[in-house]
């Protein structure tokens, strides 16, 4: 059978890096594709090449057997090439049927725009894959989960039958993976062709066909899920033998760092997100945070941080009351953040790496002598951090927006875990992180914590807080449900909580 | 699914307790003040007489005379039962249209208060607010039709000029409507500068309007001292003659106000009907504004961005040339150096105020010039404030609007950033 869409040797350089060296793939029809590698290893680059976004240096596309050069995104889009990019391309002051139908507008008699015509179609795609979205809500009211939703109908709206997607599940809840997995069948089932990108390993041997592994720019093979299995695929993308676990001691816990009491919090829209919730902290612990996204996680960590101010209760950190203390109080009081939305709140992205490094150090010697920056040191720092965390780029003085996804989340946590910290706020501190680069932080955050720093984990991945942390706290609905020892808690109990099913009392 | 429809709120829909408190304040002092500044410093006979007749028209209304005080205190009561409710209950989205009523009460009161014992011409007042709105609304519309796109235009000031400039030249060489063409053709090129500037090079925006800007006065100076104020001929191109809307035009008091003007006033009108179904109904629309937006995001549906954006941009500059052509063609029929004396940078916060809407635009223009038009009038009643004061009405207002009495705008979101593909 010949493959709906073969790339053969294509190749692309940016200054100082080769992203995709003679890089070959085919995909073939009603097929799952996975392609599997590490942060930086030139994934978003070979799908940007095959969407007309760069432009390859060498290197030949065919589409169902003809050859094709794609220069611009419409002429993927002609050739029936959809993609959901790994940050989403949405327009959030604009209502769902604008955003799906922009560039493919649905037009009246004289120019007009067809909004009811466009809105049924939507309806119509929506019920034929399971893809429920509300055409008229704006996009900026609606959670990344159905935002996703709206980014694959804009595919299928355009008749897109090579679908490309990058990265779809970093962001979602398990319940949300599954939905889309099903649906993703469903799209395979009517004869669209999907390459998946994604760093979950049991992602791709659970839903793909074959899986591509690419490291460095190269392929370096491509596996059956049948002839395969995790651990071959993560050496293959790594390059060596991968501990899916680590082991860890068991925590020597001292005073109370953090602690929260009775804490109200709004969100942005002015609701109560998290509602009368306590807890401690203590050196020598991690604290995991359990919960389905959207049950008030994010607004308790801009409370704590200082980005938000509770409407009610208290925040002691270190005995001091941080409940209305500005950002750079708590930071310099010792608390470090790994935010949960990386380009949003954790890095200038126009900055360079270098200067990232330093955003909440600047001001400080040996960064900052008499007013003036010393930026021999700050380089040297630099250059420091990036070899310690690994972090792929050609140079420290590089803008972060050039990076690759997973290696911007390495530049936030080499500066937070570069200054002396008491507490560590780290929020999906490996969303969207490859296998070995977990395993680092993961590392890296055991150690802090065996050093005396009091962690706060949050995160939607059941797997990272079941391994990391020494209590468990669950979060639903904005309330702290139950506090628990993971060494004696299943993960389904765990899981029942999450969905807000507390045990009956003995 | 459970998230999608049930707990969405729409955040445009709410208004902050402490908002719903202040503005509550805002009307209650208005209405103190006019008890206080004005009921009570006039004394019970006196009497206010308001002319809703600006002269020249064909349809005479009798003067409205009214006993002062009674009026102010009505007034006073007005507004003081507004800021009473809001207080207590608060007017929810209305809030905003709310202090735009409480605020036109106070200037009345004002107005009554200014005009007693004596007469005010107020259909001539509002007549010529209509008018003095013109370049500051015209000036807004181009600046929508620029930053709905994605690029900063503050030159819009050196547009206006130098198309004022060659509607001036080419009005008295050849005939208005020719100066009229030259005057848009001008802003389009100057726009197409811009654009160039910002889009192709990247340079920054700001610094290339305000290049621009420089550039406007200076050449502008040079050759009208050097040629249109050294040979009379060629700045004399007269200029568009009034035209009363058939039927429109004979409604007493608003017949006058509205419907009796030049081109310029009518093309106001059109512009915001034009630029809203333009902006939101069509195709077009929805492409320049996404651009503004999330350029990314539309270069991945196959929009040309950068395409886009030349279009906007210059359309922009053309809209500027058609305001600065009123400076002569509509107002005064010749040219003086730096004639449009800021109207411009005016214009910008009309379009700030107004949210990048035209018909929010329409109305901030409309109040500036209302302002304006006030502080021309109440130089003559015997209101005891300093003239030089009342003629910063206007930019004080402006300011203040700025400050965010009316809350905060909500500007495109890749406003000044040059689109970059890899
Ligand atoms: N616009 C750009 N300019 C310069 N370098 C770039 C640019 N985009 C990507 N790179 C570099 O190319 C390499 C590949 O990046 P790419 O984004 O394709 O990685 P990825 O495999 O998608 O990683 P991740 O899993 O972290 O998203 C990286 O070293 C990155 O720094
Ligand atoms: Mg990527």
């Amino acid at each position: 059978m010949e493959p709906v869409l073969d790339l053969r040797g294509i190749t692309k350089r940016f200054p100082g890096v080769l992203a995709n060296d003679h890089i070959s793939i085919d995909l073939m029809q009603g097929e799952i594709h996975a392609l599997l590698g590490e942060n930086g290893a030139g994934k978003t680059t070979l799908m940007n090449i095959l969407y007309g976004l760069y432009k390859p240096d060498e290197g030949d596309i065919f589409v169902k057997g003809q050859k094709l050069t794609i220069d611009t995104p419409n002429d993927a889009i002609k050739a029936g090439v959809g993609m959901v990019h790994q940050h989403f391309m949405l327009i959030p002051v604009f209502t769902v049927t604008e955003n799906i139908m922009l560039g493919d507008e649905y037009l009246k008699p004289g120019g007009f725009l067809d909004r009811k015509k466009a809105a049924a179609r939507i309806r119509e795609i929506s019920q034929q894959y399971n893809l429920q979205v509300e055409p008229d809500a704006y996009v900026k009211d609606l959670p990344v989960g159905i935002q996703q939703r709206v980014e694959i109908i804009k595919l299928l709206f355009r008749n897109a039958d090579i679908l490309i997607l990058d990265e779809p599940t970093a962001v979602l809840t398990p319940q949300e993976v599954d939905e889309l997995f099903n649906i993703m069948k469903k799209l395979v089932e009517q004869g669209k062709s999907i390459i998946l990108i994604t760093h979950k390993l049991r992602e791709v041997m659970e839903f793909a066909d074959r899986t591509t592994v690419i490291r460095g720019g190269k392929v370096i093979g491509t596996a059956k899920q049948s002839e395969t299995n995790q651990f071959e695929l993560a050496a293959m993308m790594v390059g060596r033998q991968i501990e899916l676990n680590i082991d860890k001691k068991t925590a020597e816990t001292k005073d109370v760092v953090l602690d929260v009491k009775n804490l109200k919090v709004l969100d942005t829209h002015h609701q109560v997100a998290v509602a009368n919730v306590s807890f401690e902290v203590r050196a020598g612990e991690v604290l995991g945070i359990a919960g389905v996204q959207g049950n008030g996680q994010t607004e308790l960590v801009r409370a704590l941080t200082g980005l938000t101010h509770p409407v009610e209760g208290k925040i002691h950190l270190l005995e001091r009351d941080i409940t209305h203390a500005p950002v750079k109080q708590i930071t310099e009081l010792g608390t470090a953040h790994i935010p949960e939305d990386r380009q949003k709140d954790g890095l200038v992205m126009t900055y360079s790496i270098e200067d990232n490094l330093i955003l909440n150090t600047w001001y400080k010697a040996p960064f900052t002598r008499n007013v003036i920056l010393q930026r021999k040191v700050i380089l040297d720092n630099a250059q420091q951090l990036v070899s310690n965390f690994d972090i792929r780029t050609p140079s420290a003085l590089t803008a972060t927006s050039h990076l690759s996804g997973g290696n911007q989340q390495k530049v936030i946590v080499a500066r937070e875990f570069s200054r002396p910290i008491k507490l560590l706020v780290a929020s999906q501190p490996t969303r969207g992180l490859d296998v070995g680069s977990i395993e680092y932080i993961h590392r890296r955050i055991i150690e802090k914590r065996d050093d005396g720093c009091a962690v706060l984990l949050v995160s939607t991945e059941l797997d990272e807080i079941m391994q990391l942390s020494d209590r468990v706290a669950v979060m639903y609905r904005g309330q702290i449900l139950a506090i628990v020892d993971p060494k004696t808690t299943s993960r389904e109990e765990i899981g029942l909580l999450m969905a807000g099913v507390v045990p009956e009392a003995h | 699914m459970t998230q999608s429809n049930a707990t969405v709120l729409k955040s445009y829909e709410y208004i902050s307790p402490t908002r719903r408190t202040v503005m509550g304040i805002i009307f209650l002092a208005l209405a103190l003040g006019i008890w206080a500044l004005f009921s009570r410093t006039v004394t019970p006979e006196m009497q206010t007489t308001f002319s809703l007749y600006p002269g020249g028209s064909s349809v005479v209304v009798p003067d409205w005379v009214f006993p002062t005080q009674p009026m102010l205190n009505v007034l006073a009561f007005a507004g003081a039962l507004l800021g009473a409710y809001q207080l207590a209950r608060g007017f929810g989205r209305q809030t905003n249209t709310i202090l735009g009523v409480v605020s036109a009460l106070f200037i009345f009161g004002f107005l009554a208060w200014g005009a007693s014992g004596s007469s005010l011409n107020l259909a001539g007042l509002l007549k010529v607010a209509v008018v003095r709105a013109v370049p500051l609304v015209l000036g807004a519309f181009s600046g929508i039709l620029c930053e709905r796109s994605g690029v900063f235009n503050i030159a819009i000031e050196g547009m206006m000029l130098t198309a004022a400039f060659c509607a001036a030249l080419f009005g008295s060489l050849v005939n208005i409507w020719f100066g009229l063409f030259i005057a848009i053709l001008t802003g389009g090129v100057m726009a197409l500068a811009l654009a160039v500037l910002a889009i192709k090079y990247k340079v920054d925006q700001i610094i290339a309007g305000t290049v621009i800007n420089i550039f406007a006065t200076g050449i502008t100076s040079f050759l009208s001292a050097k040629f249109l104020q050294r040979y009379g001929d060629l700045n004399d191109s007269g200029r568009f003659g009034t035209w009363d809307v058939p039927v429109l035009s004979k409604i007493p008091f608003i017949g006058p106000v509205f419907f009796s003007h030049n081109l310029f006033i009518y093309a106001m009108f059109i512009f915001v009907i034009l630029l809203t179904v333009a902006l939101f109904y069509t195709q077009w629309g929805l492409r320049t504004r996404a651009v503004g937006e999330h350029p990314k995001a539309a270069d991945t549906l196959g929009i040309n961005v950068n395409r886009t954006r030349y279009i906007s941009v210059v359309l922009g500059g053309m809209m500027a040339g058609f305001a600065g052509a009123y400076f002569v063609l509509g107002s005064v029929g010749r040219f003086d150096e730096v004639m449009t004396a800021g109207r411009g940078f005016v214009g910008l916060a009309a379009m700030i105020f107004g949210n990048w809407n035209p018909i929010g635009s329409l109305g901030a223009g409309m109040l500036f010039g209302f302002a304006d038009s006030l502080a021309s009038k109440l130089a003559i009643l015997k209101v005891p404030i300093p003239n030089k004061f009342l003629e910063m009405g206007p930019y004080i207002i402006t300011m203040i609007v700025l400050a965010g009495v009316v809350g905060r705008g909500q500007p495109p979101a890749a406003g000044g950033k040059p689109y970059e593909k890899e």
